[in-house]
């Protein structure tokens, strides 16, 4: 007996609902550009500049007491939170960070310094487990860097599935990547998590995995559209769907088995990059077939792909053989 | 596709071995560390009975590379350093001078008297007291112009001169400031590596960025203050002559003179001339010393031109004092008593033993040509580092077990084919991460995580493809034919767009995510070959013996 997570043969129409469907996609991705704007993100050091000092203690963390140790050094705005790790209940670790200071085109030591002294009157234990420092002109580079890494990487995508299969799966393909991309800055704003270099990795691995799923979806759709040169392109893409699903659903659990294992006993140091990516693996999934595919359908295809063309995209690679 | 010829199966397994073979002492980190630490020291400093003992914990014919663990997983100090290369032109315009003066002295029948006018720092400004003579002045001054040896820079020359009224105006040229600038930063790399080999721990990266950053990661160290400490200390070491001596900190030095503080009598500053007679790029040799009081001292050397420099600047000068300058600094200002010839000479001040040794390791280091500020620094606990490296374990056996039960509850023996793939899988990324050198960051343990998760997905479609194909009423040689053939357009397309976007992870990313680039790619590669080989391969061995009627995927 095996064990499925989808039945055996499946014919679910998901285009019945693609108005509602659609429809919230969108909803949720102008609510998304709303709260970047509103709200905005919880950008790190990497991109705003200034200090973050994780500190670890003996006794139990008085966020307040620090606070005002720190407060009389005149450093402007200075955020403590206290670091929860369910899996190390007793550990007292705390991050302290601190915006660039004015005029500093560099970083400045003596201020990491003066922060470590004045924590050490509060709690003499106190021992700091990482500082790190991002002086004004890195982090503006870093910025740009970043958004243009997104970008190109969309670009490329664009482009190589415009040559594999047919503009209007490159398009399709790309509005599903946009989605996510904007719905996991979305959920970031909403809930104010950190945002740093690191969860650009995470959302240039969203581009990834969707893209996969995306692509895998799309190779059946083009393979269908030969074989039944009759059927509706609605219904086209529904079989192929339906064909893909259980696949997309091992997949998709493999993946979430695995980064689940990772946010759980991960550490703390690297709980929002895996956030960002479970959020994308389900986002993703998600959108491969109620965005890419929504957007196909909008578009239409071309469906003359009997003629024998031996550059015909798909066939470059179909005899690679062991 | 079902018959693989026996070679194919040999280089097949061949490539599984290697790739394990290489992974091998990863499992071991500790004793092949030991090893290769102690073959390391039995090379620099000769055999003792530990080191061979430690050596011989691993055997030398095994490979013995490990994956080099990044800074947030061992601990240490990250800094990321920009070059004031402007700093140079300066101290290049600067040195133009005697030689300008010498040339323009020469016209002076045509030119009248000269004067060094105060200027921008990068630029020498002279006036000549008879303006019509300024043609034949920058004539000379031209012909002191070198061709610059660079391959962008052909043809042109390292100072552009030009006339604006009555004064001749030296500058650099663009080309000249290129090529000073790639010297300055190799220089500068090559003092900061001096200055971190000396404190002797292992592995340090010192590594150019773009055009005028230097990334300086020295794993082990307590704080990137002390780095900062050890590789900012400039260190610059001049002998300037002294215009006066004043106690008043307020007075203003004159045009193209320098007002420095003593470094111990408080209250006590010198005018200098700005211009040094020599610097402490002319040093041969530096060393602790005492002086006559038995007094710790350094004793000092010059090259040949900074001896003649020295040699002819004393010799001229009997009588007069002059200052011995170290970083902005004056540590005495002896009168000179007689002429120094053979360039060797001794700087005494308030030492301790331990101060004169610490300045004579600056002085031989040689000082940094420009100012260095610095853009970025961490610092990164060795505690933390480890507790990464132990929940990064963790997290990864977890994800694997659940990987390997689902996929053997999924798809039964086939899943065990996937399984024992993706073994191999995660056993070759460590083979390619340690043969390669590529440092694995945290969130490259985060990639080899996600690999294990995303690696199964090959095995997913060609397995679902079977299903299918079974389905349609194939049998099962067949159906699995069928399935990796149908199969293979969707693996090669996934995986390339998954491929692209790691590559530009790897091209624009820096440090930490770079590391997640290249476990990702490694990963994409990695599980397309086992799952297009390996997991075949024992499919077809197990279709062979078992010759099964039915199949069930």
């Amino acid at each position: 007996m095996r064990l499925k997570l989808v039945p055996e043969e499946t014919s679910w129409d998901f285009f019945k609902l693609s108005k509602v469907t659609f429809g919230a996609s969108m909803l949720a991705m102008v609510a998304s550009v709303i709260l970047f704007f509103v709200m905005g993100l919880n950008f790190g050091i990497d991109f705003r500049g200034g200090t973050t000092i994780r500190t670890s203690a003996e006794q139990s963390v008085d966020v307040g007491a620090y606070r005002d140790a720190l407060s009389p050094l005149g450093l402007g705005d200075i955020s403590i939170t206290e670091v929860f790790d369910p899996t190390k209940p007793d550990q007292n670790v705390t991050q302290i960070r601190i915006e660039a200071q004015q005029g500093d085109e560099s970083v400045a030591g003596e201020t990491v310094n003066a922060v470590k002294s004045a924590l050490q009157t509060v709690d003499p234990s106190v021992d700091f487990q990482e500082v790190t420092s991002v002086g004004p002109k890195v982090s503006g580079e870093l910025i740009q860097t970043a958004v243009l890494a997104v970008v190109a990487a969309i670009f490329t995508v664009l482009v190589y599935i415009w040559l594999r299969f047919e503009w209007q799966f490159s398009v399709g393909a790309v509005a599903a990547l946009v989605h996510d991309i904007v719905l996991t800055i979305g959920i970031f704003s909403l809930l104010q998590i950190k945002f740093d270099l690191a969860i650009i990795a995470a959302l240039l691995t969203i581009v990834g995995y969707s893209l996969n799923d995306t692509v895998v979806v799309f190779d059946r759709v083009r393979e269908n559209l030969r074989r039944y040169k009759k059927l509706e392109l609605k219904d086209v893409l529904n079989l192929s769907i339906n064909e893909t699903l259980s696949r997309t659903v091992m997949t998709s659990v493999t993946t979430l088995l695995a980064l689940i294992a990772l946010i759980v006993l991960g550490g703390d140091v690297i709980r929002g990059f895996v956030f960002a990516m479970i959020l994308g693996v389900v986002i993703g999934t998600y959108s491969s077939v109620f965005v890419a595919s929504n957007v196909l359908l909008m578009l239409g295809v071309k469906r003359d792909w009997s003629r024998p063309d031996p550059n015909a995209a798909g066939t470059q690679f179909a005899d690679v053989d062991a | 596709m079902l018959n693989i010829p026996l070679w194919k199966r040999i280089m097949i397994w061949g490539a599984c071995a290697l790739g394990l073979l290489f992974a091998l002492p990863n499992a071991f980190y500790t004793r092949v560390e030991g090893h290769n630490d102690a073959v390391a020291k039995i090379e620099a400093l000769g055999e003792t009975p530990e080191l061979v003992a430690s050596k011989g914990a691993w055997p030398g014919w095994m490979p013995s590379s490990l994956v080099n663990l990044g800074l947030d997983l061992r601990g240490g100090a990250h800094l990321l350093a920009e070059v004031q290369v402007e700093d140079v032109y300066e101290a290049r315009i600067d040195a133009m001078w005697p030689e300008v003066r010498d040339a323009l002295r020469a016209e002076r029948d045509t030119i009248g008297t000269i004067r060094r006018q105060d200027s921008a720092l990068d630029e020498l400004r002279v006036r000549i007291s008879q303006p019509e003579g300024m043609q034949s002045a920058l004539t000379a001054v031209r012909a002191l112009a070198r061709p610059i040896v660079s391959l962008s820079g052909v043809g042109e020359n390292d100072i552009e001169v030009s006339a604006d009224g009555d004064e001749l105006i030296v500058v650099l040229s663009e080309a000249e400031k290129l090529a000073t600038d790639e010297r300055t930063i190799r220089q500068s790399l090559e003092i900061i590596r001096r200055r971190v080999d000396e404190v002797g721990t292992r592995e340090p990266t010192i590594q150019r960025q773009g055009s005028d950053r230097i990334l300086i990661q020295v794993p082990g160290l307590g704080s990137a203050e002390e780095l900062k400490a050890l590789i900012g200390t400039t260190a610059q070491l001049t002998f300037n002559p002294v215009v006066s001596r004043t106690g008043d900190d307020t007075v203003n030095p004159g045009a193209r003179n320098v007002l420095l503080p003593s470094l111990d009598d408080e209250g006590v500053f010198y005018i200098l001339e700005r211009t040094p007679v020599v610097t402490g790029e002319d040093l041969t040799n530096a060393q602790p010393s005492f002086d006559q009081n038995g007094r710790p001292a350094v004793s000092f050397q010059f090259n040949v031109s900074g001896a003649r420099k020295f040699g002819d600047y004393t010799a001229e000068n009997i009588g007069s004092p002059f200052a011995i300058v170290l970083d902005e600094e004056v540590i005495s200002a002896p009168v000179i008593q007689d002429h120094i010839p053979g360039g060797s000479g001794i700087i005494t001040g308030n030492f301790s033993v331990e101060e004169s040794t610490e300045l004579a390791v600056l002085l031989r280091a040689g000082a940094l040509p420009a100012e260095l500020t610095f853009l970025e620094e961490r610092t990164i606990g060795p505690e933390l580092g480890a507790d990464s490296i132990e929940a990064g374990k963790i997290a990864c056996i977890v994800a694997f077990a659940a990987v390997l039960i689902f996929m053997g509850l999924s798809y039964g023996l086939f899943g065990i084919a996937a399984n024992i793939a993706l073994i191999v899988n995660v056993g070759l990324i460590f083979g390619l991460l340690s043969s390669i050198g590529v440092t694995l960051t945290l969130p490259g343990i985060a990639g080899i995580v996600l690999t294990i998760g995303m690696a199964v997905d090959a095995n997913v479609l060609i397995f679902e493809r079977i299903r299918e194909e079974l389905k349609a009423g194939r049998g099962p040689a067949r159906s699995i034919e069928l399935g990796y053939e149908k199969a293979l357009s969707a693996i090669i397309d996934a995986n390339i767009t998954t491929l692209i976007t790691a590559v530009i992870l790897l091209v624009m990313g820096s440090g930490p995510v770079q590391g997640f680039a290249w476990t990702l790619m490694f990963g994409i590669i990695t599980s397309v070959f086992t799952a297009i080989f390996v997991t075949r391969l024992i499919i077809v061995l197990w279709l062979e013996r078992a010759r099964p009627k039915t199949l069930e995927v």
